[in-house]
This record gives C-alpha cells, structure tokens and sequence, in this order.
C-alpha cells in the first residue's frame, strides 16, 4: 500500500477517533445539564456558561489551528489534527514529533514518505500523553478527597524542579540548532531564524506588559513560530545570494 | 434494594469507561497505521523517541494531573484530560466560568459549571479545528510551493527561540549551566544532533543540579 500521509485512509481513521471524543463532550454536556436543573440552578447561568466558554475558547482554538499548519508540511494534515484537537498542544506535540523524527534518523524540515518513519513519530506522540488518561481514572477519586498532593511540604522547590525539567529540554533543543554552525554561514541560518523568532516573542512580551493586553498571551507562540518561519524565507535568501 | 450511585460516583464510572476507552483509540491509531501500510518501525528508533519525550512529558502529565483534577472536578477532568489543551484553553476556561457563575470548584454546583465550561469549549474547539484543516487542504499546493520551504525546514529553531525567551527569562539563572553546556556540546561534537533525544535529559539533569545548587545556596 502506497503511503500517503494525507490519505483518505488516514483522514477517516483520525476522524473517527475525534468524532468519538466530540460524542464524550456532548454525553459529559447532557449529563452536567441535568444536574444542573435537578439542583435548581438557575437555567439561564447556565446558559450563560456555555456562551461565554465558546466564546472564550474561539482564539485559542484558532492559535491550536495555526499549529496544524506548523506540522503539516511533514506529517500531512490527519496525524496533527488528531493530535492538536484531542490532548495535545503545540508545544508538546512540536517536540515530540522532532525528537522522534530524529531518533529515527530524520527530520521533521520535509514531509515524511516513509510508512515506518512516519509511524514510529506517531507512537512517539501516542505514548508520550499516556499519563493522564491512565492516572485520572486510577487516582482522580482519590486526588479529588485531597489524599495526595505531590507537592508536598516544599511546593517551592517542585516549581523549581518542573522548570528545569522544561529548561533541560529547551537548552537541548536550542544547543541543536547550532550544530550545523560548523558548516559555514548557510549553517548559521537556524541560528538567525531562532533569534528572529526570540525577538517576536519579546515584542510579544512588551505588547502584554505596555497595553495590559491580555489575549496576546495566547496568540504570543504561534506568532512567533509562524513569524520565525516567515521570516527564515528572507533570512535563506539573502544568506544564499551573500555564499552566491 | 440497591443503593442509588452518588452523583459524583456516577460520572467517576462514566468517566473511567470513556477515557479507557479513549485511550484504547488513541493507541489503535498508530497500531493501525502500521497494520494497514504493513510497516513495522523498529523497537529501537520508538525507544529512542520515547526516551526523549517521556522524562519530560510524563512528569509534566503527573503534575497536571494532581494540579488539575482538584480544579476542574470530577467530569471536568475526564473530560479535560482527553480532549487536552488543558493549561492554555479548558482550566482558564473552566476557573473563568466558575469564577463568574459565583460558584466554587469542588462543590456541587463548580462541578456542573465547569463540567459544561470544559464540554462546550471541547465542542467548539474541535469544530474550529475541523472546519480549519478542510480549508486548509484546499490550499495545499500554496503550503508545498517551494517559495515556502525554508519556514518548514526552520521550524524548530522558531519553536525553541520563542519558547526559550518565555522559560530563560523566568529562570534565567537555572537555564545559564544547561545552555552553555548543550550550545558548547553542539558546537564542538554536531554529530550529536540525531541524538538530540538523548541529550534531552541530560540537559534537564544539569538545568535540575544547577537548580538544586543555587536553592541550597538560597539564590533563587
């Protein structure tokens, strides 16, 4: 079988499995409903609760959107639609599919043709988010009783701790993007379009802080990344003509 | 006569067979995909990928959980951690409704606003999302153009410059150690780079040791 990552095969499998989790929100929906009304709450707060959370879910939907597009030059639309829609997010499943597509010896800057390369990235991605799924319906009653509190006695410290697991990941990802450096000025390409993108998440930063602009938040990431990658197309170009 | 389920108890049962359930479809996808092309990646090159991913995204996902699930409530959680997004879009979603309902997480009430913030965000997110990839594939061909291939080839180096600004500037002195000794790393040794999975934890080990360092010292 030909493998095509935008397949019909593959669009049916992914829809299926995003139909199947709508059906969960819709059943979780009914269910909370009539809860609602069999304690006498009131119908219009109700109401007004599913209004503003569609409303307030609108930008952020269309930052995850911008995300599909990110990763769909090399894994096709189906995979970072499922992925993007159901559990994830940018920032997990970006780095997941990189960190596989390395570890099986390609990369994730041109569109993955073959099967076994593609299918190892998709498992990557899948056991990846295996946690929660499996602890909530292990622990979630008893997390709910405030029996466990992983933070302990020394919530400081677990903050610290999660930011330098974070941090760990970030620093091997961006010593990366100096390894081609060895090459000459073509490999310091990354390098620019890594500053270009640092840059217009700054500018990000001080939109927020100087108009108190709190929906740029969620827009920041996909503004840089998409930004970053538009501006490597100027970047590519002159540092080409400037090797000739 | 049997005693009625609780409320709480009833969404628990529900819950636990729609994300085991949910799980069993998220794993069926890869499964499949190799079933249907008959291709069989190697044990060694998922392991390696894995190996990468999970140290960070495993402890992550078990902070979340203890995070969350107090914050969201018990159908807000089974429903939260399947459908994801949950630090950018479905808690401030959730603590958002509650909050202007003028109701509680925890109690009965938090429990059926923030079940119904979660459910109605899922629902509009994944409509968004599907409405977007059909138009999307339609401009497929403009996404290929050759014009464009320098942005998909950059796309890490735009990922972890952005990202690298949000986590340096908040913890700038832990991130110092590990930069320098994974740019050096690059630097010196750039066949590295297909192992840049494995360098992975260890960059976390010296960003966690300097950490530890410098909280003893109380320099954080």
């Amino acid at each position: 079988m030909e493998f095509n990552s935008n397949s019909g095969f593959m669009y049916v499998v992914v829809a299926v499995v995003i139909a199947f989790v709508l059906l969960q929100s819709v059943v979780f929906f009914i269910k909370a409903w009539k809860r609602g009304k069999e304690l006498g709450m009131d119908k219009q707060a109700l109401k007004k609760t599913v209004g503003s959370s569609a409303l307030f879910t609108i930008a952020p939907a269309f930052a995850i959107l911008l995300g599909v597009i990110a990763l769909s030059n090399a894994l096709g639309f189906p995979l970072p639609w499922l992925r993007l829609s159901v559990i994830g997010s940018l920032t997990y499943e970006a780095t997941a599919a990189a960190a596989a597509a390395t570890a099986v010896g390609s990369s994730l800057s041109q569109r993955i043709t073959d099967p076994k390369t593609f299918a190892a990235i998709a498992w990557v991605m899948t056991l990846g988010i295996v946690p929660g799924l499996v602890l909530v319906p292990l622990f979630g009653k008893k997390i709910e009783k405030g029996i466990s509190n992983i933070k302990g006695k020394d919530s400081k410290w677990g903050q610290i701790f999660l930011s330098g697991l974070f941090l760990g990941m970030i620093s091997a990802f961006l010593g990366l993007v100096f390894a081609e450096v060895h090459t000459g000025l073509v490999g310091w390409i990354p390098v620019f379009v890594m500053f270009a993108s640092a840059l217009l998440m700054m500018v990000c930063g001080l939109i927020r802080k100087a108009l108190d602009a709190k929906w740029i938040e969620d827009y920041a990431l996909p503004i840089s990344l998409l930004g970053g990658m538009a501006l490597s197309i100027p970047i590519t170009n002159l540092v080409m003509s400037l090797v000739g | 006569m049997k005693q009625e389920l609780s409320y709480r108890d009833s969404v628990h049962r529900l819950g636990r067979v729609w994300m085991l359930s949910a799980l069993a479809m998220m794993i069926a996808v890869p499964s499949v995909i190799c079933i249907y092309y008959s291709a069989w990646p190697s044990a060694g090159g998922i392991l390696k990928g894995f190996l990468s991913v999970a140290p960070i995204f495993w402890t992550v996902g078990v902070i979340e959980v203890f995070t969350y699930v107090p914050m969201l409530g018990t159908g807000g959680s089974y429903l939260g951690f399947v459908t994801g997004n949950l630090a950018n879009l479905k808690v401030p979603c959730a603590l958002n409704s509650m909050d202007r309902a003028g109701v509680q997480a925890g109690t009965e009430e938090g429990e059926v606003i923030s079940t119904l913030a979660i459910a109605t965000s899922s629902i509009v997110t994944t409509v968004i999302i599907a409405l977007g990839v059909l138009l999307l594939s339609q401009i497929e061909p403009i996404l290929e153009s050759p014009v464009l291939q320098p942005a998909f080839e950059n796309i890490l180096p735009a990922l972890f410059g952005a990202l690298g600004v949000v986590f340096v500037s908040k913890n700038w002195k832990i991130a110092i150690a590990p930069l320098v000794v994974m740019i050096a790393l690059f630097l010196l040794v750039p066949s590295l780079a297909s192992a840049v999975g494995l360098m992975v934890p260890v960059g976390a080990l010296i960003a966690i040791g300097a950490a530890r360092i410098l909280y003893k010292r109380n320099l954080l």
